[in-house]
């Protein structure tokens, strides 16, 4: 990158005929970009580039790989191999990962618009004194580990959890249900978790609403559930849209969520990557996966951004 | 009942039938230190098919009394009637009344066609239906060639006209407008003021027009309602309004006014006469529903007197102490004996062309049925 921007500098400086003021403006622009660079370089970059190269090679017998190109791990991806008699078919376990975690990552986004979409606009209609005052507790979790957090959820789900030992001793319940190492308790993990991030762009366009377009609209014989969905929902669109992305693609990814509620049977695609990296001693494998989980997320994301560019977008 | 029987007219008003009857409506927002009384106590009927203007300064409570018509707000005490039925419990949707923002509030998602055609839909009327509704307003407004358009892509006072389509659209009762007119430059304002009556007319729907222009409310209307402070003060025709202000506010609010002391000599059946500062006595209209008597304050508008040389005969005399030539009409400052300041305006109509100069002592001759008593 630094060559390239010292070549860049010649060529222009060559043009503009010594305009010392620009090159030293551009030097600066430079000069400022370089910590950043230097991470997303650095952290981002690099490692990405050794997992797609990790991903063609061969897998070593106790971790790590072998420097020999293989298309082993992508194959592996989606299909496999009987051992018997090398038939080949759906890897039925990875897509059933595949398809938990957007199954799960979806549910979280919606649930977390339907609960975060009443929350913002309850903060979004308060006096604007008081509204800083319920944001400032929106972000309050943020403030512990999100592994205690989670382990607390764990607290409330287990079958001697809260849950469970009140509904047990009010008589509501004869055995405890089973909510821990459940689906469940992964996407109610990934709602708690996740909450905030819908909240937050959801108010912000709730927030720059023009209620006089509610109030003409309830003048026009539109009951509430019609002003909500007819004009609420198109004019805080990017809102919506905003929120479900942040909620959708790191909940796509999660580790720690599936990996504490969800058990070691209930695996999503970070845990079943984290698995590849360590117990499974197959880095190629893992390597593979992380880019088609990254594939995927580049889908969702191509997907949100066709649709708020045709519309909506520009009312926020 | 003098000031009511002119607004009435011909005697039409007491048979027509109220569209909207405000009875004993109090508003109060807020509580404790912010206790705001918007509206204290009013009560007013406006009749059917009728232009009916609240006329007030900001915050006199005009607003208030229409968004409670509309249903965004409910009234503190009071009840609000639509054709004799109790709606002041209603939701706006379910009050078959429409307004016209300040604002003017198009959904800015939407095309000029579905805005216009967002009531009648949130009503559930067929497609086919609609569209001809929204055709018909379209021609009503004539902007049937911005149809598609997008809110955004027409201009101010095209914006006035679909927003009065889209109220219009569901054919409402009753129309409510609130200050339509103020963000329209001069010359936009005077055509939408011409083109609302006209919309009035072919409509026969009942307009309620918020305003604080006085200009407004006088071109328009067909009874105005005058409001300060949260209560109506008078309400009657415009002419009524302008030629005879019961209270001081409406005398100064609307129009130019020369205040008077006076006494009264006599009152009978709405007539007096009273003897002014300057020791005559001049016929005067009493206001409605009060016998007054003792000290007075009478009105005169400067367009209702006018100057004379022979001052010995006139009823008010005093020096001319500046003139001010405004083309259509002259303005003269005279400071009346007894030092009170008095305007008269005449029209410069090219045979009462006579020349007065600054400095003269002149006598005012005032116009029958001129001198209006007022309530305080």
């Amino acid at each position: 990158m630094t060559d390239r921007a010292g070549s860049l500098e010649a060529g222009t400086s060559g043009e503009m005929a010594g305009s010392a003021a620009a090159r030293q403006a551009t030097r600066n622009r430079w000069l400022l970009l370089s910590p950043a660079l230097v991470i997303i370089v650095l952290a981002a970059a690099g490692p990405l580039l050794i997992v797609l190269v990790y991903s063609f090679l061969q897998k070593g017998n106790y971790a790590g790989v072998i420097w020999e190109l293989s298309p082993d791990a992508w194959f592996n991806v989606f299909l496999e191999r009987d051992i018997f008699d090398d038939t080949v078919s759906f890897a039925d376990a990875h897509l059933s990962i595949f398809l938990r975690s957007l199954r799960l990552a979806f549910l979280a986004t919606i649930l977390a618009f339907l609960v975060g979409f009443p929350t913002a606009y309850f903060i979004a209609t308060r006096p604007a004194r008081s509204r800083n005052i319920w944001l400032f507790l929106i972000t309050i979790p943020f403030w512990t580990n999100l592994l205690i957090r989670t382990f607390a959820i764990m607290e409330i789900l287990r079958n001697e959890g809260v849950i469970n030992v009140v509904l047990l001793s009010a008589g509501v319940l004869d055995e405890p249900i089973q909510m821990l190492y459940t689906d469940f308790a992964i996407a109610v993990g990934l709602l708690y978790v996740y909450l905030p991030l819908m909240v937050l762009p959801l108010y912000a366009s709730i927030e720059k609403l023009d209620f006089r377009l509610v109030e003409a609209a309830y003048d026009l014989y539109a009951t509430r559930w019609r002003v909500l969905r007819h004009v609420i929902f198109p004019l805080v669109r990017p809102g919506v849209v905003a929120g479900s992305i942040l909620v959708f693609i790191p909940a796509l990814g999660a580790y720690v969520t599936p990996r504490v509620l969800g058990g070691g049977k209930n695996m999503m695609l970070g845990t079943l990557i984290e698995f590849q990296f360590g117990q499974g001693r197959n880095w190629p494998l893992g390597s593979a996966l992380s880019l088609t989980l990254m594939a995927l997320v580049m889908v969702a994301l191509m997907v949100y951004v066709r649709s708020t560019a045709g519309k909506g977008g520009e009312y926020g | 009942m003098v000031v009511e029987s002119v607004a009435a007219g011909a005697g039409a008003a007491a048979n027509r039938r109220a569209a909207v009857q405000v009875q004993e409506v109090t508003k109060i927002f807020g509580s404790g230190e912010e206790r705001v009384v918007a509206l204290d106590d009013v009560s007013v009927a406006v009749h059917e098919n009728e232009f009916f203007t609240l006329l007030g300064p900001s915050g006199c409570g005009k607003t208030t009394l229409l968004r409670l018509i509309a249903g965004f707000d409910h009234p503190t005490a009071g009840a609000i009637l639509l054709h004799g039925a109790d709606i002041s419990a209603l939701p706006p949707f379910r009050r078959p009344v429409n307004t016209v923002f300040q604002s003017y509030a198009l959904f800015p998602h939407m095309t000029v066609a579905d805005n216009i055609g967002f009531g009648l839909k949130m009503q559930g009327k067929p497609t086919d239906e609609v569209a001809r509704a929204v055709d018909d307003m379209l021609r009503l407004v004539r902007m049937e060639e911005l149809k598609n358009r997008q809110t955004s892509q027409i201009s101010g006072g095209q914006q006035q006209r679909v927003a009065l389509a889209r109220a219009l659209a569901p054919h409402p009762k009753v129309l409510l407008l609130d200050e339509p007119l103020s963000a329209l430059d001069l010359k936009l304002r005077k055509e939408m003021q011409i083109e609302l009556k006209r919309l009035q007319n072919e409509t026969g729907i009942t307009f309620i027009f918020v305003t604080h222009d006085q200009e407004e409310a006088l071109t328009m209307s067909d009874r105005v309602a005058v409001m300060n402070q949260g209560r109506i003060l008078q309400v009657g025709s415009p002419r009524a309004i302008y030629d005879h202000p019961a209270e001081r506010f409406v005398a100064n609010f609307i129009g130019d006014t020369n205040f008077l002391e006076a006494d009264i000599v006599s009152a009978a059946n709405g007539e007096a006469t009273v003897r002014l500062a300057s020791g005559r006595t001049v016929r005067a209209t009493a206001p409605e529903g009060s016998a007054p008597e003792g000290k007075v304050t009478v009105v005169i508008r400067p367009e209702h007197a006018r100057l004379a040389r022979g001052r010995d005969e006139a009823p008010l005399s005093g020096r001319l102490e500046h003139v001010v030539y405004f083309g259509t009409d002259t303005h003269y400052h005279l400071r009346l004996d007894g030092d009170v300041p008095f305007v008269v305006r005449m029209q410069n109509i090219r045979d009462n062309e006579e020349d007065f100069r600054a400095g003269e002592e002149l006598g005012v001759e005032i116009a029958r049925n001129a001198v209006q008593i007022l309530k305080d």
